[in-house]
This record gives structure tokens, C-alpha cells and sequence, in this order.
């Protein structure tokens, strides 16, 4: 039905995709799985032809035996919205924040001149009802930022699928998602796909979600398929070493040396932090909403403790009380003792650093690295050998003395990583908090900076406090779990024995929501 | 919705009874005696009392702040010295000159601005748009009193489609008077726009790079009607904040252009009214464009509120 002949892009000269020919079916889905860079998205650009300007495409793609390569921009529009609907991978942005969701559902009938204002608003209404959206609770009016992320990202698919396109294109659509909200979305997808007989095109980093969902399935790498078939018998044969090696890091568990001395060394107990809301009225009493309620934790001395939890679970609030950057409403938090609040000392911050999700944003993209690094030392005062310092972390985490000199925006996402953790170790701390700190990488990278976290933490003793909305990597790199729900910790213990066997009901929720790999 | 204006209103009024605090205060440290520096070195103490008496100089500061500012609530702004009329009227005769004139100017300037602004934006990089900003940057650059200049001697002295100065008056028509006041709002508008388009230009192009703007297109909307549906709207509260600081310049700013079509307006007033050392004149005529300032910055907020559906909710 849709099918890709040879498509490639490249963009002032370099080649972007090459050669990539796929072919879908109505009522199937075709997973297309790869690291980021490998030209999943282009693919999917270029078959809605929405490519970055200045990006050459060659090659055919064919929507029923029309080539849609050939067509002109306005024949173009024509086709997108009504024959190819496409959603994206941010629900929270993806929406126009000044327009109710209703007219934003309407306008696909509306642009394409398939039903009258009245008639596009009852279409936009059995649409919404459709991806679950039912009209008495979510009204036309509803603008979206009344909505949840998983809320949005449903008014998307039925704005996508109004006009039931022949193809429906899904550009990771799950992965800014908590794991539950993403079952429930690629239910949808699903059925959807099934019910209505669309060709699905379903663009993913995630092996485990493809797993899942695909019919078929295409991985690629560096701009081209290098395997492609059946999803069940790709992933029990898995002839291509670069399908072998996604699969393996996508379950790496790095080898860790457990060393616990049971002493205490972070010490929470019934820590309360309340948020101050608007008043509803002017002279009123202030409302609050409590985003930790009587939380009580203990981590051992080089031991790795994992928070999951979704998001607006209050893990965020906790980390930043951890940390001392915000005061508590009630309870106390120790760090080896001493009482972590706002205005502690700078030896004490000194002993408790944090790496958090995206490093590019936390580095000031005008220093070199050597300084990023040396921010740290106004904990302790500048030392002696502070090049040394900085020569010996840097070599720690894996990288070069040499890379001191150069600027942030001279490396990967995952050695950007490595300089967030080397600004962490540098005042030489004790407690390291985790904050998603490897949620924004490719799943390859990931398993080598797990690696080097289990590593760092066998040489130097070092606790961990690792929080993560993602299951697998916690089971992979902590000994003992926390799992968070509104504010309250509803289920604590042994990693393995809370991952084999939940007691809790939401742990259990959890865990099945996350989609699991097959055994190899 | 109700609550958003009704914080802001209660903002508004304490705007303004902050102003009027501070005009006073600054009245009353003017070094010496305002009656004595009004009427000069060579007074009589017998007029200078007598002024002061006028002035509502006597008694203790806090009966006089009252009294003045219960004045001001009562529409009773004084008696202007030099002119010896109550300045409520000499405002009034001046507002019916520059509030007409302010108007005239921002609708000419938002309507060129806008249009241009966008067609800026959709051809981004393109010869249009290089065009335009070489345009609008000679519009700022070059002072508004010399397209003044330039208009009168085109379009009234070589052409004489339009009077090159005075005004006759709002008694004599609608007509003549929207005519005399035509070249003096073009003047106005020019530079005003051109910062308008380009704010406008700008604005756009960031939205353009929203994945909201993405959607649309997926949806099957062409560049142009993503701008036009869902770019615009976006952009729109820079856009309305630059309006606002416009009408306000505009309102009292626009005194060179006064001086040069013979206009009797606001900027005028105050001006004489400095020179001449009539402070009841200057401290009226201040507290009211304070007061406008006020009430423009509050539609701007609730033109704000109509624009985005999450100021409504107040986030």
C-alpha cells in the first residue's frame, strides 16, 4: 500500500539517508528502531515530505501506486492531514497553546474541505470520544493546557486520524510519557491501526515498545536499514551484529561489586514539603498542595537506592530537598549526621553532588571544560593542584586530560554525560543523586555509562541515590527501591524482590505497564 | 477570567495612588517655595502669599496631599497660573487634540506594521524580507520630525492635498479636522510601525519553529495558513506589549510634531508649562498621563488574557 523505493536524503551534500526502501500494509505496523542520528525521523520527514530546508530527496515513495516524490507542494497538502496522518514525540509543545482542542481536531476537516464548521465540530467530538477523550468530561472548549501529557498527546492522534488517513505515522509518540500513560496510548494506537485498517509507521528507540507493538519490523543505522522482517523472527535470529548489539544494551546490567557497610549515611525522616498555591480569594487563606508527604528513607554507605515513581509524584521535590536547595515543612534530612537545610555549610554540600538529566543544559556553553569542572571548588576553595584534579577526573570518567581545553558543545550527548559526572566527583562527595541522569541517552551509551557508574562507585565507595521513571535501568543499577506515588513512598525493599515480587498494587501497575524485551 | 481583572484593577488603583505620592513629594522638595519660584526673585511676599493661598500651599502635608488629590477625584485639577483658567479645561481643549491624534497615529501603525511583519516572516531570508528590514530600519533611524518636514512639503506645499499646520477645531467638521491632523499621525506612524513590523517579524519567526506550527502542517495547513491560524496569535503578546508603550509615547511624546504642524496638543502644554514655571499646570498634566499610562498597561493585560487562554486561569 505504502511503499519506499530508494529514498535519500541529504543535506548539503552529506548523506542523511541512503537508500532505504520499506513497504507497509494496511492494518499493520512497521516498527523502525534505531539510535538517535540513524534517520528515523527523516524517513518519516520525507514520506510527509516535511523535510529541514536545503535537504535533497531522491528516490520514489508511492502511496498507492501515486508517487508522492513527484507532487507539488499544494497537491502535498492535499495529501498530508487526510491521507498521512502524522504525531510527534512532545505532546506538551505540539499543540497550539491558544487554541481549545475542539477547533484544533476541526481544522484537518476544515483545511481539507471535508465537512462544514457545525459538521467538522461533531466529527471533533466522536474523534475525541473516540481516543478516549469522552466529550462530558473533555469539552471542545478544553485548551491544553487543562490536559495531562498523555491527554494531549490523545487529542493529537485524533487530530491525526480525523480524517482516517490510510497511513498513520507515530514519531516516538510514547517516549515522553510515564510508563502507564504509554500502555494506554499504544493500546490505542493499536486499535486503532487495527479497527480502521490504517498502515502505521511507528518510529521508536525502544526495542522492548517495538516488541510490543510492531508487525514488522525495520532497524536502522546511519541513515540505512540494515535488517528488516517479521518482528518475532528478527528478534530470535538477529543476523545483523547491530540489531545484536542494540538488544544487549538495551538489558545491559552492569557487573557490580557490592560492598555495603550498613552504616547510615542519608538520612530522611517524615520529610513534609508543601507548595504554596493561589488563593481563591483575594483575601482568603492560601492553599497548599503537599508534593512529599511524611517521606522516610535511609541509604547506606556505598549503597545504590533507587526512586521511581511517575511524573508529578513528588521524586523532583524530594531530590531538590535532598539536596539542600529547598527547606522542608516538617521532618529532617541528615547527611552523616549533620542537618541538610538551605543554608548548610559548604563542606557538607561539598560530600553530596548531583548529576542530572540533560548536561547541556546545565553547562554555560562559553567555558571550556576545565572550568565547568572547577565550579565545584567554591565548596572547598581553589586547590593546589587543581589542574591535576581536573587532569584525574576527567580520566576517571573516561575521557582525555587533554578535553579540558575544549567546549561543551565539542562532544556527544553521552560524554557530556561523563563531564556532568566528573563535575560531581571532583569535590570528591560521598553521595551522588542520580536525577534521570541517563534517561536522555541512547541505549548503547547508556549501558557504558552504567558501567562507569558501577565502576566509580567500586573504587571510591561512592552511595548512590538514583531516581528514574525507568524500571529497567533501576533494576540494573541499584540493590534497594522506593516506589513513590502522590507524595508518599508506597512500597520499599530489595530491588530484586520488589521487581519479582510487588506487594503493592501500584508497584504491580507499574511493572506491568513496562514493556518487557523477549528472552534471547 | 474575573479574578485575573480584578487583580489587575486593584493593581491599577495602587498604580496610581503610588504616582501621585511620588508627583507630590517631588513638588514638595523642589528646593524653596514653589509660590516664590513661580512668581520669580522680584516677587512681593504679599503676592507670594497670596499665591500660596491659591496654590493650597497652607497647612500641614498630609491635610494638603488629601486635598489635592480629593480634587483630582472631583475633576478639580486647579487653576493654572499663566493662563488663569481651571486646567481641567486647558486639558480637555489639549486632549481633544492629541488623544484623537495618539489614536490615529497607532491605528496607522498597526495597520502597516502587522501585514508587513508577516509577509517579513513568511519569506524569512528571502529578497522580500531583506527589503523590508533595510526598510523599517531607515524608519527608526530616521527622525520623525524630518518625515514631518518632508510630507509638508510634498503633500501640502507641491501637491496641497493636505493642510500644512494648524487646527481648525473639531467644530468645524469631522472632515477638516481628521485632514489636519493627517500628515502629523503619518509622521508619527512611520517610525512606530517600523519597530512594530520588525518586533512582529521576529516574534512569528520564533513561533514558526513551535511544534505546534509542526503539526499544522502535518494536518496539511500550507506554511502560510499555519502562520496565518496558528503563528499569529502566538506572536501576539510582544506584539500588544509594544502597542501599549506606544500609546503612551504617543499621548504626550509627541511634541516636536506639535511644534512643527502648529498643533495645540498635550506635549505643548506641559512644555509651557515647564518654561513658564507653572507647576499646577505640570503637576495635573503629569498625574494625567500617569493615569493614561495606567489604563493602557490594564487593556494590554486583559488584551493579554484574551489572547492566551492561560493567563485566564492565571498561571
Amino acid at each position: 500500500m505504502i511503499a519506499l523505493e530508494g529514498v535519500s536524503v541529504g543535506i548539503g551534500g552529506a548523506p542523511i539517508l541512503r537508500d532505504v526502501s520499506l513497504a507497509l500494509e494496511a492494518g499493520r505496523i512497521l516498527g523502525l528502531v534505531g539510535e538517535s542520528g540513524s534517520g528515523k525521523s527523516m524517513t518519516a520527514l520525507s514520506v510527509i515530505r516535511l523535510l529541514p530546508q536545503g535537504a535533497a530527496l531522491g528516490g520514489r515513495v508511492l502511496l498507492e501506486g501515486r508517487e508522492l516524490t513527484a507532487l507539488s507542494e499544494r497537491q502535498m497538502c492535499a495529501v498530508r492531514g487526510a491521507e498521512v496522518g502524522m504525531i510527534f514525540q512532545e505532546p506538551m509543545t505540539a499543540l497550539n497553546p491558544v487554541q481549545c482542542i475542539g477547533d484544533q481536531v476541526a481544522e484537518t476537516l476544515l483545511v481539507h474541505g471535508a465537512a462544514g464548521r457545525s459538521e467538522a465540530a461533531s466529527i471533533a467530538r466522536e474523534r475525541l470520544g473516540r481516543v478516549g477523550l469522552s466529550p462530558d468530561r473533555f469539552p471542545l472548549g478544553r485548551y491544553p493546557h487543562e490536559l495531562s501529557g498523555g491527554q494531549r498527546q490523545r487529542v493529537c492522534i485524533a487530530l491525526a486520524v480525523a480524517l482516517r488517513p490510510k497511513l498513520l505515522i507515530a514519531d516516538e509518540p510514547t517516549t515522553a510519557l510515564d510508563v502507564t500513560t504509554q500502555a494506554q496510548i499504544l493500546s490505542l494506537i493499536r486499535e486503532l491501526v487495527r479497527e480502521e485498517g490504517m498502515a502505521c509507521l511507528f518510529i521508536t528507540h525502544d526495542l522492548a515498545v517495538v516488541a510490543e507493538m510492531a508487525d514488522e519490523v525495520a532497524v536502522m543505522k546511519a541513515g540505512e536499514v540494515v535488517e528488516h522482517g517479521a518482528t518475532a523472527g528478527l528478534l530470535r535470529e538477529m543476523r545483523h551484529p547491530y540489531t545484536r548489539a542494540l538488544f544487549e544494551a538495551s538489558r545491559h546490567r552492569p557487573e557490580r561489586a557490592v560492598r555495603e557497610t550498613g552504616t547510615p549515611l542519608l538520612e530522611v525522616r517524615e520529610a513534609v514539603r508543601d507548595y504554596p498555591l493561589r488563593r481563591s480569594r483575594l483575601f482568603g487563606p492560601r492553599p497548599s498542595f503537599r508534593a512529599v508527604d511524611g517521606v522516610s528513607l535511609t541509604l547506606a554507605r556505598g549503597e545504590s537506592l533507587g526512586l521511581v515513581g511517575e511524573s508529578g509524584c513528588g521524586k523532583s521535590t524530594l531530590t531538590r530537598a535532598i539536596l539542600g536547595l529547598e527547606a522542608l515543612q516538617g521532618g529532617e534530612i541528615r547527611l552523616d549526621g549533620a542537618e541538610v537545610a538551605p543554608g548548610m555549610p559548604a563542606e557538607l554540600r561539598r560530600r553530596m553532588q548531583v548529576v542530572f538529566q540533560d548536561p547541556y543544559g546545565s553547562f554555560n556553553p562559553r567555558h571550556r571544560v576545565g572550568r565547568i569542572l572547577s565550579e565545584p571548588f567554591h565548596l572547598t576553595g581553589r586547590p593546589e593542584d587543581a589542574e591535576a584534579r581536573i587532569a584525574e577526573v576527567l580520566r576517571d570518567v573516561g575521557l582525555r586530560a587533554e578535553d579540558a581545553e575544549k567546549f561543551p558543545h565539542e562532544f556527544s550527548g553521552g560524554q557530556r554525560q561523563r563531564i556532568a559526572i566528573a563535575r560531581a566527583l571532583i569535590t570528591r562527595p560521598e553521595l551522588i543523586v542520580l536525577d534521570e541522569a541517563v534517561s536522555a541517552l541512547d541505549v548503547s551509551i547508556r549501558a557504558q555509562i552504567l558501567d562507569l557508574l558501577a565502576d566509580l562507585q567500586a573504587r571510591f565507595g561512592l552511595s548512590y541515590l538514583f531516581i528514574s521513571h525507568d524500571l529497567t535501568v533501576v533494576r540494573a543499577i541499584t540493590d534497594r527501591v522506593l516506589v513513590m506515588r502522590a507524595g508518599k513512598i508506597v512500597e520499599a525493599g530489595p530491588t530484586e524482590a520488589v521487581f519479582s515480587a510487588p506487594e503493592h498494587a501500584y508497584t504491580r501497575e507499574l511493572l506491568a505497564a513496562a514493556p518487557v524485551l523477549p528472552a534471547a | 477570567m474575573v479574578h485575573y481583572a480584578a487583580t489587575r484593577l486593584v493593581s491599577l488603583a495602587l498604580s496610581l495612588i503610588a504616582a501621585s505620592l511620588v508627583i507630590f513629594a517631588v513638588v514638595e522638595v523642589i528646593p524653596g517655595d514653589p509660590a516664590a519660584y513661580m512668581l520669580g526673585l522680584n516677587a512681593s511676599p504679599e503676592a507670594v502669599e497670596a499665591l500660596r493661598r491659591d496654590l493650597g500651599l497652607t497647612g500641614g502635608l498630609v491635610e494638603r496631599y488629601l486635598s489635592w488629590a480629593g480634587g483630582m477625584l472631583r475633576g478639580d485639577f486647579g487653576t493654572s497660573y499663566t493662563y488663569r483658567v481651571p486646567v481641567a479645561e486647558l486639558v480637555v481643549q489639549r486632549l481633544g487634540v492629541s488623544l484623537p491624534l495618539a489614536l490615529y497615529a497607532l491605528a496607522l501603525s498597526t495597520l502597516i506594521a502587522l501585514p508587513i511583519g508577516m509577509l517579513a516572516a513568511a519569506r524569512r531570508g528571502r529578497a522580500v524580507d531583506y527589503g523590508i528590514m533595510g526598510v523599517t530600519q531607515l524608519g527608526i533611524a530616521v527622525p520623525n520630525f524630518w518625515f514631518a518636514m518632508l510630507l509638508v512639503v510634498l503633500l501640502a506645499i507641491t501637491w496641497q492635498v493636505f493642510p500644512a499646520g494648524g487646527f481648525p477645531g473639531w467644530d468645524a467638521g469631522v472632515g477638516p479636522a481628521l485632514r489636519a491632523l493627517t500628515l502629523p499621525a503619518v509622521a508619527l506612524a512611520l517610525p512606530q510601525a517600523s519597530i512594530l513590523a520588525r518586533v512582529m517579524r521576529s516574534a512569528l519567526i520564533d513561533t514558526l519553529g513551535q511544534d505546534y506550527i509542526r503539526t499544522a502542517r502535518a494536518k496539511g495547513l500550507s506554511e502560510g495558513q499555519a502562520i496565518r491560524n496558528h503563528g499569529v496569535r502566538n506572536a501576539l503578546i510582544p506584539v500588544l506589549t509594544i502597542i501599549g508603550l506606544q500609546f503612551s509615547f504617543l499621548l504626550a511624546g509627541a511634541i516636536i510634531i506639535e511644534k512643527v504642524f502648529f498643533l495645540p496638543g498635550l506635549g505643548l502644554l506641559i512644555f509651557q508649562g515647564i518654561t513658564q514655571r507653572d507647576l499646577v499646570v505640570v503637576e495635573s498634566v503629569v498625574m494625567l498621563l500617569v493615569f493614561a499610562v495606567i489604563v493602557v498597561t490594564f487593556l494590554v493585560d486583559l488584551a493579554y488574557a484574551a489572547v492566551d487562554p492561560r493567563l485566564r486561569h492565571g498561571r
